[in-house]
This record gives structure tokens, sequence and C-alpha cells, in this order.
């Protein structure tokens, strides 16, 4: 049995030799990996890319003050990128569970329809959750669309839940009593800041104070919007920094949301008002790195 | 000869639900190709079938080549001479010489002209050519791209391509990926590039571990299931659902621990069977055991590994249920009452909680209990809880569950558990009082408040599901028998009164199957009271038949178009004196009789009998008496005796509605 930081030595060995570029964390608070800008920048434009990285997700509503066996504030997505989509994908994903020791000779493995759809990133793809033995291990999705807009090269984003992932292989019950390795649990590495977390987002967490951070960081995002067009050297305009505003202001609308402090009609707006700045975001970044192609 | 041909379109894993529809477009379109091009021999048939992974066509009858065809190529007026220059012209652009021109007519002159032969096509050609559009326009519900921006277009990329024709490969290409013969197994069990030919596909694909027809992966399930020998609840849809996401399916049997089983039972389905797929076991009395039956897509599971792993993940979502629930009882149903001012109804008709005061308010107004007041005023409350937020297909049964773990008294927990309820118009009505009460003022208040602020239905449009609350309005008014007219329910809106004709007219024809013209007689007659709507439709399909009723209801047709061309439309009484003995009188007498006895019996089908006696005297009039008669008091009075027939008897139906033969 492998521990769990042997299964992602192994996945991100096997996808290294398949070309992809192994990135580490971003470190700016996401919900998934997708929103790191390894992926949602990068599918944008006609140029290819490959790249696997572990992302920590928050979610701040999910958090269950570390008692809930299988639902986690902050769970670790293994995100793959492969643009564009190698014909053989399913055949490389399927390789990729046979080379963490599942033998998928005695294993039942489905692709169940499953289209994702991020409303505050602009983005959709068509694709499948993939269950193995009935449980959800990973989400495949084909890129269609990400910040509004089309992309050039259809990219396969795979994103292994690592924990679902690492408790069915080593047939444990509760996340927490995953070997992290030899003598250390999950629990161990991670349940103070699952415990912590969950009381800051649901009974701490300032709403008046999180709705101002939302407001400077939304405001900031819009100005770096509005300098693009009368930038002069294009080149060095600060789009990422731009997008770290929009990454903010999505983990702000998790937080408030978690607080319990956004009435369902105010939901669609606030929802809008970030999606303005992820579409924003994605328009410069085209307009910056693929003039050609953004012109058109 | 004949050939046969066969057509396997690879692709990833299609939806389940898509593939029936994609197979029945695939067949139509396959045999309208091959009829407009003259394909298709004696014995032309088609087929399809499908698993996730593959759609396959197969025909036979299947001719080579398309028969040569002559076609007439009219030239100039046969008046011109063979050598003149319009002649001579024609002929060279044709390439042939002057004098093998023919003459014919044309219907109006005599034209020089020249027979055409075309030679056939080769069926090969055609399909290569036809192929590809047939295969990219297959609707889908939702389609793709995958080989760059403005590639093809498919539900999910397209893998491989198999066109036979008799023995040799139909060349096309769709998407990039360019037709052989060559196929896939099963994804681990098979093996993949493997050569086929029309009569081995089949048994190939079999001994890689693919079923390919849906009727024998079905028989699989069935007989996998039986030999289980356990008892499972019967799922016909889910039945559907595992035939279709497996290529090579079997059964196992899992279990969970029994102390679950306290969990509501409707919980425990419903994680097994839309979470997980999985068929639920039941004992001979129908309760629940702790087993399932799960679909494998593979042939077996030696080492269990595949059972103790469905048992792991269900084992967590029945954790995860128990959670919700205990978290739920921290707060009762009534003390969530508030927390439905911050769940939004839509935007412009508030929230759950002003709804809840509109259903309350209505209830009431319709004669509702206590019971079925608190029913109302609970009843959306479930909305709040972890439970629903996670099942959300159980909202107002679990808000029902928990009314009754709270000791809610049975008539208001009930009510609230069933006030969905009819889900589909197979779907049975609330069984309690209450809960008919609940669910009706629920639906109208949607529908009324929808159509106020123009959210009616447009075509295909229904998103508040509006088509289905008045369906659901409709079947409880009349199968509950509810005394509420419809008018009281919904106003005097114009729109909603068409919106629920329809629903009337939809409910009573294809649900209760009526006859569309007795349908729309007895509505012209009134639709207050939809019991009594019923009453009048049962009466009237049961009169019907007899002798006398379709010619009676042609009379009443001609009397509608006698006093519309008079332009009738009011009288007074009949002034007797001016009747003339004979067929007039008698028919006065035989009405005012009818319309007597009618009134004393109060119900239906045998006042409709009374009515169809009238028969006679009414032929009989319209044989001898003249109503347009020249004196014009008399005249009048012929139209008001006709008037009063028409009227006092158009309140069961309206017989000139009747189509008769």
């Amino acid at each position: 049995m492998d521990f769990y930081q042997q299964t992602i030595f192994k996945l991100k060995q096997y996808w290294a030799e398949r070309g992809a570029v192994i990135q580490e964390p971003y470190d700016v608070e996401v919900g998934a990996g997708t929103m790191a800008p390894e992926t949602f920048l990068r599918v944008l434009g006609p140029k290819p890319y490959r790249v696997a990285y572990v992302q920590p997700s928050r979610r701040p509503a999910d958090g269950r003050y570390g008692e809930n066996p299988n639902r986690l504030y902050k769970h670790q997505q293994l995100q793959v990128i492969l643009k564009p989509t190698p014909d053989d994908v399913i055949e490389q994903y399927l390789g990729s569970l046979e080379a963490i020791g599942i033998d998928l000779r005695k294993h039942d493995i489905k692709f169940e329809e499953d289209n994702w759809e991020s409303p505050t990133l602009g983005a959709w793809g068509i694709g499948w959750q993939v269950m193995l033995d009935g449980l959800e291990i990973t989400q495949f999705t084909y890129f269609q669309q990400c910040g509004g807009v089309d992309l050039d090269l259809v990219p396969a984003e795979i994103t292994y839940g690592l924990e679902r992932l690492c408790a069915f292989l080593q047939g444990v019950e509760s996340v927490y009593d995953i070997e992290w390795v030899k003598g250390v649990r999950y629990h161990d590495v991670r349940f103070a800041e699952e415990q912590q977390f969950s009381v800051y987002n649901f009974e701490m967490a300032d709403v008046g104070t999180l709705w101002t951070l939302f407001d400077l960081h939304e405001k900031e995002c819009q100005r770096l919007l509005d300098a693009f067009p009368k930038y002069g050297e294009k080149h060095r305009f600060p789009v990422l920094p731009t997008y770290d505003h929009v990454l903010k202001c999505s983990n702000l609308f998790n937080l408030l949301d978690s607080r319990g402090a956004i009435s369902v009609t105010e939901r669609v707006g606030v929802i809008g008002r970030v999606r303005k700045l992820a579409v924003g975001t994605a328009q410069v970044w085209m307009s910056q790195q693929f003039p050609a192609e953004a012109a058109q | 000869m004949s050939l046969d041909f066969l057509l396997e379109i690879g692709s990833e894993e299609i939806p389940d639900w898509m593939i029936p529809g994609a197979l029945q477009h695939l067949a139509r379109e396959f045999t309208g190709l091959c009829s407009t091009a003259r394909l298709q021999g004696e014995g032309f048939q088609v087929e399809t079938d499908a698993t996730p992974r593959r759609l396959v066509l197969r025909a036979a009858g299947l001719i080579p080549r398309q028969a040569d065809r002559e076609e007439w190529i009219p030239g100039p007026a046969k008046s011109a001479d063979l050598a003149s220059p319009a002649v001579t012209g024609f002929a060279r652009k044709h390439g042939v010489d002057p004098a093998s021109l023919e003459s014919r007519s044309d219907g109006k002159n005599e034209r020089w002209g020249l027979r055409k032969q075309i030679p056939g096509a080769e069926a090969a050609e055609v399909l290569a050519k036809g192929l590809p559009p047939l295969i990219s326009g297959i609707p889908w519900p939702k389609t793709m791209y995958w080989t760059g921006k403005g590639g093809a277009r498919f539900i999910r990329p397209v893998r491989w391509l198999v066109a036979i024709l008799g023995d040799r490969v139909v060349p096309f290409e769709f998407a990039g990926v360019s037709s052989g013969a060559l196929t896939q197994g099963h994804r681990r069990l098979g093996a993949s590039n493997i050569s086929v030919t029309i009569a081995d596909h089949e048994t190939r694909l079999r001994e890689n571990f693919v079923i390919l027809k849906a009727a024998d992966r079905r028989a699989r399930i069935r007989n996998g299931i039986e030999q289980l020998g356990v008892s499972v609840k019967p799922d016909e849809k889910l039945l559907d659902t595992l035939v279709y996401i497996t290529e090579y399916p079997a059964c196992i049997l899992g279990s969970f621990d029994r102390q679950y089983l306290s969990l509501p039972r409707e919980v425990l389905v419903t994680v097994m069977r839309h979470h997980q797929k999985y068929f639920s076991v039941e004992n001979s009395h129908g309760e629940l055991e702790p087993n399932f039956v799960a679909v494998m897509n593979t042939a077996d599971d030696p080492e269990g590994w595949v059972r103790k792993g469905n048992e792991r993940v269900l084992r967590a979502r029945f954790n995860d249920a128990r959670f919700f629930w205990d978290v739920d009882q921290q707060k009762t149903m009534a003390q969530r009452i508030p927390l439905l001012a911050n769940v939004t109804f839509q935007a412009k008709l508030g929230s759950y909680l002003d709804k809840t005061k509109r259903v309350a308010a209505l209830v009431r107004e319709l004669g509702g209990d206590d019971h079925a007041l608190r029913a109302a005023e609970l009843a959306k409350t479930d909305l709040t809880t972890e439970m629903v937020k996670e099942f959300t297909d159980l909202q107002g049964v679990i808000g029902g569950l928990y009314a009754k773990a709270q000791d809610e008294p049975e008539p208001v927990w009930r009510a609230i558990y069933e006030h969905y309820k009819p889900l589909s118009m197979e779907d049975a009505i609330p069984v309690t009082a209450a809960g008919r009460l609940l669910s009706l003022a629920d639906k109208i208040d949607t529908l009324r408040g929808c159509f106020e602020i123009g959210l009616a239905p447009t075509g295909s449009k229904d998103p508040f599901a509006l088509r289905r609350a008045a369906q659901g309005v409709v079947k409880i008014l009349v199968e509950g028998r509810l005394a509420i007219p419809l008018r009281r329910l919904i106003g005097d809106s114009k729109p909603l009164e068409e919106f629920f004709l329809d629903r009337l007219r939809h409910y009573f024809r294809e649900v209760r199957g009526f006859r569309y013209d007795e349908v729309n007689a007895v509505l012209a007659a009134g639709f207050d009271l939809l019991s009594d709507v019923e009453a009048r439709l049962i009466a009237l399909s049961q009169v019907r038949p007899t002798a006398d009723f379709e010619p009676l209801a042609a009379s009443f047709k001609r009397i509608e178009n006698i006093l519309k061309q008079a332009s009738f439309s009011e009288a007074g009484p009949v002034d007797e004196t001016l009747l003339e003995a004979g067929p007039e009188t008698d028919l006065y007498t035989s009405f005012t009789a009818v319309r007597d006895r009618v009134h004393a019996l109060g119900d239906y089908a045998p006042a409709l009998s009374e009515i169809a006696s009238l028969r006679p005297a009414v032929d009989l009039f319209f044989d001898k008496v003249l109503v347009n008669a020249p004196e014009t008091r008399v005249r009048q009075n012929r139209l008001t005796l006709l008037y009063h027939l028409r009227t006092e008897f158009s309140t069961i139906a309206d017989f000139s509605e009747i189509v008769t033969a």
C-alpha cells in the first residue's frame, strides 16, 4: 500500500513522463484547481501546454469542523491539463490509475455524464464523473469555453480528488485515517486546519469586513482592467496580478456564502460581479498573449 | 444481388439517456438517404443498436449500384430546320450529331431534344458522400468540439468508424477519423483494433466483452438479479440507464449494516437509486432489506473489490444522511419558518416566506381546517434543511417526515409529505383532504403569480413547470371531487382560463381517453366544477353509441346554424297559439315533457337518453315544417322553439360540437 504522498508522487511522475510541466500549488486561495492561472489562463489561446499540479481547494461551505469523515473545507486536487487533448486521452487516464496500483480488470470503472460549469469564471465544459466501484474519483472535462472565450484548442482537464482516491486505495473509512507517510495520518497534518477554518468561516468571519475586502479587490481588479487599453507596453501589463484579485473576490464570495450572508436573490448579482472580472481578465490576457487571435 | 451494410460510430462514453433518440434518428435518416439515392433493393431493412461507446447501424437489401437513368433534354422547337444554327448549336453543346436528335412534344410544341443516359453511381460512393452529414446531423441536446475551434461537433469525441458495404470498406472521414473495418473491445477486458466483417461483427465484439444488443444486456442484468436470489424493487427506468452505461453488465449483491434501516426508507432508496444507481432489495412484505444490487461494467468480481468498494461508498452516504438528519433536528420546522425569508421563490414574487403566507391564506379561504393551515405554514420549511439541500428530490417528503418526528398531528405531517403530488400525470393525487387542499393552493399560488408577472410558458419553455402544476390542479379537482369552482381559483384572468382549458382538454383526452369532440362538447357547456365536467363526459360517452344520439347531434348543429343565420340570440316564451298542428305541436309537446323529466332526473346519463329520444320529433319537424315561414310571427315563434330546445339541452354538453359521420 502506498502512502498518500507516494500516490501523489506516482501521479506526478506519470504525467511528467507524458510531457507535463509539474507545477506547484498556486499561492492564492482558490475553490478548485481550475481557477489556478495554470489552468484558467493557460487554456486560452492556440499555444499547446501540458501541466499537472496539486491544488489545495477551499470550499468554506463544505467545512465540517473536522468531524465528517468525507467532507472537507479544504481538499486537495491533482489537476492535469492536456492541451490539446491527445486522441488516446482516456487510455492515458486509465493508465494513470493503473500506475497508482489499481488493477482495472478487477474493478468497475464507469464514465457517467457530468458536464461542468463555473458561472463565476464564465467557463464550461463537457465530460464525465469517473466512477470507480461506485465512488466518484475523477472529474474529466473537455473545456469548451473559459472566461467567456471559445477555446482554440480543446484541453482535457483531469481532476483527481486525492483524499477520496487515497481513502479508497488505503481502504479506510475516514479521510482522516489516510496515512500520509509512515506513522503520520491525514488527521495529524490537517485536522487543526479543518477545525479552525470551520469555526472562522461559519462563526467568526466578520461579514462587514468580508464585504469591504470584496469591494476593495473588485475595485483594484477593475482599475487594472480599465488601465489596459491605454497602457503602452502591452507585454508587460500586469494581467496576472489582476487575475489574483479575481481569485480573492471569488474566495470572499464563498466565505460570505458560508456565513449565510448572501441571499439567493443577491447571489446571482454577486456571481455576475465576479464573472465580469474573470471575463475581463481573460480578454486582456488574450489580447496581451495572442494579439493576432484576439483581434479576430 | 443485394448488399449488407454496417456502420459503427465509435465514441467516448455517450450519456445513456440520449442513446435511444440518436438511434432512431440514425435509422430514419439512413433509410431516407437510401430512398432518395434509390439504393433500396428487395428486403431492404435497417436496424440499430448501441452501447455507451458505439452507435451501430446494420442494413440489408442495398443495391450495389444505382440503376442507370435516362433523362430527356429538350432543345429548339421542331419548326427549326435540323441544319439551322439553333439546332446545330444545341447538338454541339451536348456533343452529339444533329442527326441523332429526336423530337417530342412538350405538351404544347414539338421540340428537338436528346435522350441522355445517366449511369448510376456505386452505392459505396453514395454512402461515402452521405454518411458524414448523416453523422454530424444527429441531434444531441448539447454537443462539443474537440479537434479545435470550428471543428466537427458531436456528443463526445468520435474515436473510430467502421463502415462496410458487403465486404468492402466505405471510405470517408469524419472529424479527422477515417472509416475502416477495425473496432474496439471493452476498455479493459477486450482487445483494441479488432478487425471485423459484417458477419462476425457482433461475435467479435462479444469475444471482446462487448454485448452489442441492448436487449441482451437487459436480459443479462435481469438474469443476474435472479441468480442473486433476491427480490428487488422493480425499476424499468433504472434498468434503462444501466443498460446504456454498460457494455458488459454483471450484477453483484452488496449489503449494509442493519442499523441504517432506522433512516427513512425514502432517504435510503434515494441514495441507492439516484446517487448510486443500485436496486434496493425488499423482503416478501415489501420492506427494505439491508442489501442492494449494483450493476458493474465488467465480467465479475472474483476478489470482492467491487462489492467492498460500493459498500464503502454507500456507508459513507448513509452516514452523511444520518448526520443531516441529526443536524436538522436541532431546529423544529416551526422555528424554521422565519428562515424562509432568505429563500427566494421568484425575484418578483418574493421569498418562500411570502409564498407560505399566500398559500396559507388561500387554504383558509378554501375552507381548510386547522390541520391544513398548520401544514401550509410548515410545508416549505424543509427547504432550509441540510437533508433537502442534499436530496432536492425529497422536498416535501423530508418536511413530512420531520414534522412526524416532531410530533405534528398525522393529518399535518401527511399533508406536508404529499403536497408536491401529483408529480406527473401518472402519479396519484394526495390521499388526505388537507394534502389535497395544500397541494392545490400551492400550485394555484405559483400559477397566479407567474401569470401575473408575465411568466406564462411559451412553446417548449416552461421553467417553472406551470403545465405540470396546472395539470396537477386539474387532477386533484377531478379525482379528489373537490367542490371548488375553477373560476374561484383562477379569477377572471383570461390567459389563465385559456391555459386551464388546454390542460383540461389534455387531461380528459390523453389521460382519460375521452374523444376530442365529446370533450369539446362538454367543455363548451361550461367547466366550473371539474368533477361535474367529468360526470357529464362519462354520461355523454355512454349515450353516444345509442342509435338516436348522433342524428340528434346533427340536428342540433342544424339548429345552431339556423339560429346563427337568423342572428337569433334571445327569446321570450313560445307562443303556443301560433303552433301548427302536427309535427310542430308534437315537437313542442315532446320537448316540454322531456324537459320536465330531465329536470326531475338530475342524473346525466338518463337525462341524455331522454334528450336523445327527441330525435324522431325533431326529424319530423325539419322534414315537414318550414322554419322560414313567410309570416314573421310564425317564423319568430319557430325560431323561439328551436332556441329553447338548444338552450335547454345544452347545459350538459353542446351537441353541435359532436362530430357526426
